[in-house]
């Protein structure tokens, strides 16, 4: 049963092979029995899993099911669940109880899904490693001595582990394709203002954008087609059509040109992942694709563009978490100036208040047009790259991340280490297009992923020519030993 | 570009951080390493380039002034760290 796929499992609840209960309390088992290996989940939803399983499978009796009833999932715990601790792994929300739902979280309601949990997570989403959680670091299900990567790695790390057969993640500056491509599944950020962000609590409000973490492509387009349309709520959400995004699936790829930057094979790209990505483009190209090589001159800009515009934005959006309506207080305030401070001091980890004050101080009064406004406008610059290149080609693609999961300690202590790891990923945030990763071999018993950018809103496009790779290839269905 | 602990201090301030003193010096460098890296950007002439603040160039939706919300007040509150006759309790600022 844990070896199923969304997909097969929607066929099984069909077929009356077994019942959402009967599934739902398989996965709880699971996780309360192995979860202490990964620590993917901070906090797991035993009894509102049970009682939505039963209502799912009322609902099939009834003949009122559609196609995600039933089917259980997790939500990075970035999104707020009314009624469930929505703590965003910081110790400043660790008593947070969410008064309402994320969209997101309404609209897997509204299907019919069963929630199993929250997923750990880098600390407000800021990390590549998974280390800044406040409830201790998730544990990379191939070698549980490395990272699953971050910020959404407690999603990676349970999708990988069999814990959740897909999750939700968050993606701002490559943190939902990294994970996946630590652990071996597959991860797609949609364009941004495909998903509403409502509820979805604010990192970089400029970049943010939630998107699927799966097994398979086709099980990212299930869940996209649940989590995809505009939303009222949220001011940057896109008014696009939403198709069903299972419906280009199986498009043959004959035609498709592939651009692949030479910027993203760089010397020091490990020689492995190096192979395994060409590797898995000429797959490609005997799947009748033709490839192009191209340029993205831009991309060594992106990451000291997005380390002003990311924490900037966060620096602003964090300022709520002040002591006063929700999250941490310290202890006996002499003034309010003390309170904020402390609160504050107290609440956020190392990591947040590091953003936090690089942010401060490149809004702060004289630095705005050397900084802020310099990187906004590099980051058209950034687009224009890309726009150009996607005139030429259908899609680009190349490795996800520069190295396979690295050992948990290893960058910890070096901001700009950990930052490099997310070279290939941001620069798709700042020119706001999708991207997904796919599993496309390994190295050393860790996975390496593809990533495939693709125009705005083409997020067809991507799960249409991931689908094909995942027919040709059994990259994603490989198990992390023991599992 | 090297920061010192003045600036720390400042900054901290400005972001209402109470940062631990012997912890100023380790921001002071790898806030220093950071801004080294983001100064990166300064080397590209950027005369005449549009800043872009949204990746499709959207513009602000508006919508109608009209009240959409219900009164949730009390839900709302019932996570505040300190609540009395429907207002959030701060130390007093006004003498």
């Amino acid at each position: 049963m844990f070896d199923k796929t969304l997909a097969e499992l929607a066929s099984g609840l069909e077929n009356g092979d077994f019942s959402s209960v009967e599934l739902t309390q398989a996965y709880l088992d699971r996780i309360h029995a192995e979860d202490s290996k990964y620590n993917s989940y901070i906090t797991v939803t035993d009894e509102i899993a049970l009682s939505q399983a039963k209502a799912a499978d009322e609902a099939r009796a009834a003949g009122t099911a559609g196609p995600f009833t039933g089917l259980p999932v997790a939500q990075k715990d970035i999104f707020c669940t009314d009624g469930v601790r929505t703590s965003c792994a910081s110790k400043m929300l660790d008593n947070f109880i969410a008064p309402y739902n994320a969209t997101v979280v309404d609209k897997f309601n509204n299907a019919g899904a069963v929630m199993l949990g929250k997923t750990n997570m880098d600390e407000f989403a800021m990390g590549s490693s998974n280390e800044s959680s406040f409830y201790g670091p998730s544990r990379n299900p191939w070698n549980t001595n490395c990272v699953p990567g971050g910020s959404s790695g407690g999603s990676a790390a349970a999708v990988a582990a069999r814990l959740a057969p897909a999750a939700t993640g968050t993606d701002t500056g490559g943190s939902i394709r990294q994970p996946a491509a630590l652990c071996g599944i597959t991860g797609l950020k949609p364009t941004y203002g495909r998903v509403s962000r409502f509820g979805m609590i604010a990192f970089a409000s400029s970049l943010d954008q939630g998107g699927p973490m799966a097994r398979t492509a086709e099980d990212a387009a299930l869940m996209l087609n649940v989590m995809a349309g505009f939303d009222p709520r949220d001011s940057t959400s896109m008014q696009q059509a939403v198709p069903d995004f299972t419906a280009d699936l199986t498009l043959p790829l004959k035609g498709l040109t592939i651009g692949l930057p030479k910027e993203y094979f760089p010397d020091d790209l490990s020689p492995a992942i190096a192979l395994q990505v060409q590797n898995a483009v000429k797959e490609y190209e005997a799947l009748g694709a033709a490839v192009k090589e191209v340029s993205l001159p831009n991309t060594a800009l992106a990451i000291p563009a997005y380390y002003i515009i990311a924490p900037a934005e966060a620096s602003s959006n964090l300022s709520r978490f002040d002591g006063v309506r929700y999250g941490y207080r310290c202890d006996e305030p002499v003034n309010l100036e003390d309170l904020y401070k402390r609160s504050r001091g107290e609440g956020f980890g190392p990591e947040v208040q590091r953003r936090i004050m690089v942010g401060t101080y490149a809004l702060s009064e004289g630095f705005y047009d050397a900084y802020y406004k310099k990187a906004q406008q590099i980051r058209r610059l950034i687009k224009q790259d890309f726009v150009s290149v996607l005139n030429e080609v259908d899609v680009i693609m190349g490795p996800t991340t520069p190295h396979p999961a690295f050992k948990l300690g290893e960058k910890s202590s070096d901001p700009i280490a950990m930052y490099m790891e997310d070279i290939f990923t941001i620069a798709l945030n700042l020119a706001g297009l999708p991207g997904m990763s796919v599993p496309c071999g390994q190295t050393n018993g860790l996975p390496v992923g593809l990533q495939i950018i693709g125009n705005y809103f083409a997020e067809q496009k991507l799960l249409n020519v991931a689908h094909q790779f995942q027919l040709a290839t059994d990259w994603h269905k490989q198990t992390p030993d023991g599992i | 570009m090297a920061l010192d602990r003045t600036d720390v201090e400042k900054i901290a301030h400005l972001a209402r951080l109470q940062i631990d003193e012997q912890d100023i010096p380790q921001y002071t460098e790898t806030l220093s390493d950071i801004l080294d890296l983001v100064n990166q950007m300064q080397a590209v002439d950027t005369t005449n380039i549009e800043p872009m603040a949204n990746s499709l160039d959207a513009v602000q939706r508006l919508r109608a002034d009209v009240v959409t919300e219900t009164n949730s007040r009390d839900k709302l509150q019932g996570v505040a760290p300190a609540v009395e006759a429907g207002l959030f309790q701060v130390p007093k600022v006004i003498e």
